[in-house]
């Protein structure tokens, strides 16, 4: 009875921080601007199908690929169990879904080569990032919580299926004994190597094995979830809305600015009509976070820091600055930054930083080749190059602040009709030189 | 050489007729020494297949394909709204492109602001030429050689066009050997995103010079590519690697006016 009571307070207390920690994040998303992607449904569910429950993205690199899939299969399946869990933590029953016979000893005996899966998964991921120490693990944008964050995940993720199986041996061996309350149910292929670590315990110490590793699970997943918003790890539930509004249009199609369309058609023709102007004054670009679109948001919260992007980018493999992951990162703290702000203040107050200068670099934005090896490396299909391209149009269009050489450029194309020096007239030249 | 036959937009408006289509020749195509050559080899295919062509001559100008990239999307949208009424004004209903940014920018971002045509990078022309059978193709002086395609990013990853060149490539009786970054993982030359137009930021190694490393891996006898400005990164690698003596840097389009004599 009292241990009901207990378990359902700590449930509702996980639930409702949960709750409260991404209502934020969700707000946080929404200060972005507006864009659409709710057309095409059907090839949007598609692609999520295709690309975020199927993760065809993730086996283009074969090793993690796989890695992974045992991780996200496992998770999705063990979660089953959860259901049980918390039935039984609520009414204070043992195993309450063992009526299903066969079906529930086939499920647990599932659930545990999954959960050996996960633990095997977890342990390569950990040597990668650890021992072998991958290239794109290291990048500086990683030092200090990043690379902590990814290690608690993978260690916390051992540790529950450990519990898991601790709690299936223990259950089992009680099982034989006959003993209380522990009927024969399920079938335990992982645990029971176990068995022989547990096997010349009394059963009162059985029980306190059961029982620990048990709310051990239960408050390891509670407490996991609530760190879900404040981790990389928060991919695990936006990766498929991001997959599904992801940018369906071909990668090299950027955005024309409607802002500057009406601006040139007045220019072009002054008697051109054109809708009245918006009351806030236009700003061509991205300066900061809110500036950016909601998608570009989502991105932010999304990206699970696993560095493809990076890896493949050529600036980037070439020594530069610039990484795509860390454009992601920098926009996840700089609109955590802003959300604090407007959790304090209401609505945002001037803190005299901005997304660009103080988190983004010219250095870093001017390096980019525009390449898409970023967008198509992401296997949920985030977007960074995107926010390149606003900060650069900032930059550019709100600064006047582009590498000299690029002025130059621009200068060209206004006069001459061409990036370089070349008089117009000579366009045609070619067609009679030998 | 064959004389080449390059008619413009203004001289078939002068006669009262239409072109079948026009071939948008970009300004490293107009105005950079190596491009010029790539633009006559693909004069020189239309010309051999015989297709109504015309070019727009002095009336082109920048798509604004590199203002775009670098951010100035008001240079961009003048460049491309006066294209526009140039091209619309003439009735242009299909453009081929002898480069791959000027591709991208008038087939994807041209119809929001008025421009809808029907646009072809000059390896799809040829490739539809060829399954036409009016474009023979015999392998000639590239008959068992080894090429390595580079694949150019604003033709590959930003519009999903990896086989043309490479199907064309098979033609010539060639063989063709993939660098490990190929097609949809392939890398950038390092002149995209308006790094043509300045220097590159500090870094331990220019792109070029990892991507032409890349190629030159395979002992190949001729890099091919499909982009003016791949063209120069592959070339200056190339040389950076003291190699321009033994592997040349190709056009796809080079490769079958050569194969072909023309």
């Amino acid at each position: 009875m009292i241990s009901s009571i207990i378990f359902i307070i700590l449930l509702a207390l996980g639930f409702y921080f949960f709750y409260k920690n991404i209502s934020k994040i969700r707000r946080n998303v929404l200060l972005g601007k507006e864009v659409n992607r709710s057309d095409n449904s059907s090839e949007r569910w598609k692609l999520m199908a295709l690309v975020a429950i199927g993760q065809s993205k993730m086996v283009v690199r074969p090793v993690a690929g796989v890695m992974h899939i045992l991780l996200y299969v496992g998770f999705v399946i063990i979660n089953i169990e959860v259901i049980e869990i918390i039935i039984d933590g609520i009414f204070g029953t043992h195993r309450i879904l063992s009526f299903t016979g066969a079906l529930y000893n086939f499920l647990i005996a599932s659930f545990e080569w999954l959960a050996l899966g996960v633990i095997v998964g977890c342990v390569v991921f950990f040597v990668r990032r650890n021992i072998i120490k991958l290239n794109r693990f290291m990048n500086k944008e990683l030092d200090g919580w990043p690379r902590s964050d990814a290690n608690y995940i993978l260690i916390t993720e051992v540790l529950l299926m450990s519990a898991f199986l601790i709690m299936n041996c223990s259950d089992h061996l009680l099982q034989v004994r006959e003993y209380g309350h522990y009927i024969k149910a399920g079938s335990f292929p992982i645990s029971n190597l176990l068995s022989p670590l547990f096997v010349n315990m009394s059963s009162a110490s059985l029980v306190f094995v059961e029982r620990g590793a048990w709310w051990f699970h239960i408050i390891g997943i509670i407490a996991f979830l609530n760190y879900l918003p404040y981790s990389k790890h928060f991919h695990i539930l936006l990766a498929f809305p991001a997959v599904y509004f992801s940018n369906l249009k071909p990668k090299g199609e950027f955005n024309n600015l409607a802002s500057v369309t009406n601006e040139v058609k007045l220019m072009l023709d002054p008697n051109a009509a054109i809708p009245p102007a918006p009351e806030t004054p236009l700003k061509f670009g991205a300066k900061d976070v809110l500036d950016l679109n909601w998608k570009q948001l989502m991105d932010a919260y999304t990206c699970t820091e696993c560095g493809r992007c990076t890896s493949s980018c050529p600036a980037n493999q070439t020594g530069k600055l610039l990484s795509p992951r860390k454009i992601l990162m920098d926009t996840r703290d700089r609109l955590t930054k802003v959300g604090k702000n407007i959790d304090i203040n209401g609505t945002f107050v001037d803190d005299g930083k901005s997304l660009l200068g103080n988190y983004i670099s010219e250095e870093e934005l001017w390096a980019c080749n525009t390449c898409n090896a970023c967008t198509e490396a992401c296997p949920v299909n985030l977007d960074p190059l995107s926010v390149i391209m606003d900060l650069r149009q900032y930059l550019v269009m709100e600064q006047s602040n582009a590498p000299a050489a690029l002025n130059g450029m621009f200068t060209n194309i206004e006069n001459n009709g061409a990036p370089w020096q070349f008089s117009p007239a000579d366009r045609l030249n070619w067609a009679s030189e030998d | 050489m064959s004389q080449i036959n390059v008619p413009t937009m203004a001289d078939y408006m002068a006669k009262g007729e239409t072109p079948e289509i026009l071939f948008w020749v970009g300004c490293a195509g107009s105005f950079d020494d190596r491009a010029k050559k790539i633009t006559k080899a693909i004069v020189k295919i239309l010309n051999h297949v015989n297709i109504k062509f015309a070019v727009l001559g002095t009336e082109e100008s920048c798509t604004g394909d590199p203002a775009k990239r670098a951010g100035n999307e008001f240079l961009f949208q003048m460049q491309a709204m006066q294209n526009i009424q140039v091209l619309n004004g003439y009735e242009v209903k299909k453009i081929v492109t002898g480069c791959p940014h000027c591709f991208n920018t008038i087939k994807n971002e041209y119809p929001e602001l008025g421009g809808k045509y029907e646009v072809l990078h000059h390896t799809q022309l040829v490739q539809q030429l060829i399954d036409s059978g009016k474009l023979k193709v015999e392998g000639g002086e590239f008959k068992g050689k080894k090429i390595t395609f580079h694949d150019p990013c604003y033709l590959g990853r930003a519009n999903n066009e990896y086989e043309a060149p490479r199907n064309i490539i098979q033609k010539l009786d060639a063989e063709l050997n993939e660098m490990k970054r190929s097609r949809a993982n392939g890398l950038c030359c390092g002149a995209g995103g308006a790094q043509m137009f300045k220097e590159a930021e500090k870094g331990n190694k220019e792109v070029n010079v990892e991507r032409s490393e890349e190629a030159l891996a395979l002992n190949p006898d001729v890099i091919a590519v499909g982009c003016p400005f791949c063209m120069t990164m592959m070339r200056d690698g190339v040389k950076h690697f003291e190699k321009e003596d033994k592997v040349q840097v190709l056009d796809v389009s080079e490769m079958i006016a050569k194969a072909n004599d023309l």
